[in-house]
């Protein structure tokens, strides 16, 4: 095993994204994108911040990396058109027998 | 996710609806990572700078839970002695207790010396990264760990801290109130904050969900009550005067705010539950006069 | 140039000439006048690129310097007794991000009860934060080791706060004649700070993260590491030093007449001088006695004192301060370094707590009780009355 390498003082460089907090929370935000009317609400309020425009058929719209989001249901709340469903994640979509 | 524009996150650890990170990532947009960041212990510090794990875009540093105002005030003036004051601002991110109790001394000392520093304070109303203990700025009948509920107390008692009316008393060239909930105000101020050369204090209202006992998804929805009710004024003051003020079209009574909330739900059935709703009414009444807050319009 | 000065003023003079970007303090007796003078250089303008600024109390000054040094500026502080304690907080903290800050301490003892006066507790409280302490027996090391203390504790690969231990009043407001150091000697000796880590727009980093339990022994063993490898660097400047202005101060230590001595004394601080004196003058009597001055409190010089003390039979250790419940603090690294190598004698010796007189004939007496056999080893006061406690 090589050494561990540990930064002067514990000083951390650059910035890293790499604890991914998607897998947090039993829910995920999706956009639904018709509905969308890319008014940046959720953009804004997003905590972590995880959601973002992206171009669809020539239509600017929001999309939520799933990679970070906790499911914290906030740009649900905020958003005026209904356009943000929170979805259960497949594995917590469990039968009661 | 190189392609999210953003100088705080994402992959930090703060609660799925926290509301400081609203302020933070606002904060540093507004002023395009031109940024040093002073952060004191707290919340924001152990979900962000985690050794390995640094989440912030901007040079950042972390020393102590109650020196940010000074370590502040020596990067500015380090900046100021090397001749790098266009590198950006110092920006502090300070909570509640590290801000209006522990770290209140070292705050009134930059005030006073009036560094060029934009303080933060993000205000969840007591000691959230411990688990809820009671600070300066845990308003009267909240229920936290050192001021729990019981059969002779209903929480804390006593006021919260008025620091804006600190800081106000300093004499400094800035000072204004914020809420996560209106984040159009917030970036105005911010930008406003800036214009000023000398100590700025913004004061920005973030719910805490553990601590306030609220569902993540009423995180902006609690915030904007706060302001709703009157508990919490957003306000504005420049060289000492008040210049603006958000006005309240039709305010909500305390208690819309306050049953929302795990932390004061016992004010509802507590026998000195009453007294305490009063009282927060009463401190909101204040307020209003205070600071002209009915839209008469 | 040889100046008569006093010592606080040899201070702020070193200090300038080194020119720092930012100083930060808070008054307290007796190193007050180190910034006030300072401040006055300031005032007329004297000190360049630099800011000046008055703290609102020595935790404050601790954190400014901390920022300042953090984003890349040279920066001193000075404090004394309860202001150092009150530093002791932010001061682990600079030691474990591995700021270079210089201070100057004029040692005073701590409260309660409350003194004004000299003896060594303020410093040796803080022994364990990560500080090089340095203790200067007259005003002339003390000027001296202020560039010193920069240049060593922003050696890369050193980068810890460094500590200069001057007596407060008996040497920080005694007039001395001291050889004022010259701007283009000290510009050669010290280069500008250029640091390896700090705050910049353009290299964005964090500083002073939190390290949990897989991370936190390392960094607080490099610290210890960074301690070690600082011995070397010290014996280094203290060459190039020589060379520069001439004066050898030593390095960790000073150890005269050791060789072949019966009775050696260890002593920190203004003390040194009286000592040496006495040491001198019971030579020409044919007494076999030493001095062992210790500069280097921290990182401790146990090797240098092994060597120093092979030939000696009985070891006094002078206290200026105490470890209330163990033994007193020199007195254990001392017993430390010996302990395995060699079997002395050693007395452990407390005197002149808070300020109290240490006059020439109780070292005389200390030694030559030592000396003759009189007394058995261990630990005893000096100048102490017989007392009581009673109740008010």
């Amino acid at each position: 095993m090589g050494k561990v390498k540990i930064y002067l003082g514990a000083s951390s460089p650059a910035k890293t994204s790499e604890m991914k907090t998607g897998d947090w929370g039993t829910e995920w935000a999706k956009v639904d994108e018709d509905k969308c009317i890319a008014c940046g609400r959720c953009i804004t309020f997003c905590p972590e911040p995880c959601i973002e425009y992206v171009e669809k058929n020539d239509k600017k719209v929001a999309r939520v990396d799933t990679d970070y989001c906790k499911g914290c249901w906030i740009c649900f709340t905020v958003c005026p058109v209904d356009a943000i469903k929170m979805e259960t994640k497949e594995i917590y979509k469990l039968e009661v027998c | 996710m190189n392609d999210i524009r953003s100088y705080f996150g994402p992959g930090h650890g703060a609660c799925p609806g926290c509301g400081f990170p609203i302020a933070v990532k606002i904060t540093l947009e507004t002023l395009e990572g031109k940024a040093f960041v002073v952060n004191s212990t707290g919340c924001l510090e152990i979900v962000s700078s985690m050794y390995g794990r640094n989440v912030w875009a901007v040079p950042y540093i972390h020393s102590l839970f109650e020196n940010a105002g000074a370590v502040a005030g020596g990067i500015d003036a380090a900046l100021k002695a090397l001749g790098r004051k266009n590198e950006g601002h110092v920006v502090v991110f300070a909570g509640d207790g590290a801000t209006a109790d522990i770290g209140i001394g070292t705050l009134s000392g930059m005030f006073d010396r009036n560094h060029d520093v934009l303080y933060i304070c993000y205000d969840n109303e007591a000691y959230q990264n411990t688990g809820n203990q009671q600070s300066g700025l845990t308003p009267p009948g909240a229920s936290t760990t050192t001021t729990p509920v019981g059969d002779l107390l209903p929480g804390k008692m006593g006021r919260k801290k008025d620091m804006i009316g600190i800081a106000v008393a300093h004499g400094i060239p800035y000072v204004a109130s914020a809420s996560i909930a209106f984040p159009n105000d917030l970036r105005r101020k911010v930008k406003r904050a800036i214009e000023f050369e000398g100590a700025k204090y913004l004061h920005v209202h973030a719910p805490c969900v553990t601590g306030w006992g609220i569902d993540g998804k009423l995180t902006v929805e609690v915030a904007r009550l706060a302001v709703e009710t009157g508990l919490y004024p957003l306000v504005e003051y420049e060289n000492g005067r008040l210049v603006r003020v958000m006005k309240l079209k039709k305010r909500k009574p305390v208690e819309e705010y306050l049953k929302i909330q795990r932390r004061f739900r016992h004010l509802f059935k507590h026998p000195l539950g009453e007294k305490i709703i009063k009282e927060l009414q009463q401190i909101a009444d204040e307020n209003v006069k205070r600071y002209g807050l009915e839209d008469e319009g | 140039m040889r100046k008569v000065v006093r010592g606080f003023y040899a201070i702020a003079y070193a200090v300038k000439l080194s020119k720092p970007n930012v100083i930060c303090a808070y008054p307290i007796t007796p190193q007050t006048e180190i910034v006030e003078n300072l401040a006055e250089m300031y005032a007329n303008g004297e000190l360049e690129n630099c800011e000046y600024i008055t703290a609102e109390s020595e935790f404050g000054a601790a954190s400014v310097v901390l920022g300042a040094s953090a984003t890349g500026a040279r920066t001193f502080t000075a404090t004394s007794s309860q202001g150092l304690l009150l530093m002791t907080e932010v001061l682990y903290n600079a030691a474990g991000m591995r700021l270079p800050i210089v201070l100057a301490i004029a040692n005073r003892a701590v409260s309660a009860p409350l003194s004004i006066w000299n003896d060594h507790q303020d410093s040796i409280s803080v022994r364990d934060a990560g500080i090089i302490q340095i203790y200067v027996e007259n005003n002339q090391e003390a000027h001296d080791m202020i560039p010193f203390a920069f240049k060593v504790a922003e050696n890369k690969n050193v980068l810890l706060p460094f500590m200069v231990c001057v007596d407060g009043f008996k040497l920080t407001h005694a007039y001395e004649a001291v050889d004022l150091l010259n701007q283009e000697d000290v510009d050669n000796f010290l280069p500008p700070y250029n640091p390896v880590v700090s705050l910049r727009i353009d290299k964005p980093v964090a500083m002073g993260c939190y390290a949990p339990p897989p991370t936190y022994m390392e960094f607080r063993v490099a610290l210890e590491y960074a301690m070690e490898r600082a011995k070397k660097v010290i014996e280094d400047e203290s060459k190039e030093w020589y060379e520069i202005t001439g004066r050898d101060w030593g390095a960790h230590i000073k150890a005269e007449y050791c060789e072949d001595a019966e009775v050696a004394v260890i002593a920190m601080g203004s003390i040194v001088g009286m000592i040496r004196d006495v040491v001198e003058e019971m030579r020409k009597e044919g007494m076999k006695v030493g001095l062992l001055k210790i500069r280097t409190y921290r990182p401790f010089p146990a090797e240098e004192i092994r060597k120093a003390l092979t030939n000696v039979n009985k070891v006094i250790v002078i206290e200026r301060s105490l470890s209330i419940g163990s033994e007193p603090p020199v007195t254990l690294d001392v017993k430390s370094a010996l302990f395995g190598h060699s079997s002395q004698e050693i007395h452990s010796v407390v005197l002149g707590l808070g300020g109290r007189d240490v006059p020439r004939t109780q070292i005389i007496k200390i030694i030559k009780e030592v000396y003759e056999g009189k007394v058995k080893p261990g630990k005893r006061y000096e100048g102490l009355k017989e007392f009581e406690e009673v109740i008010p």
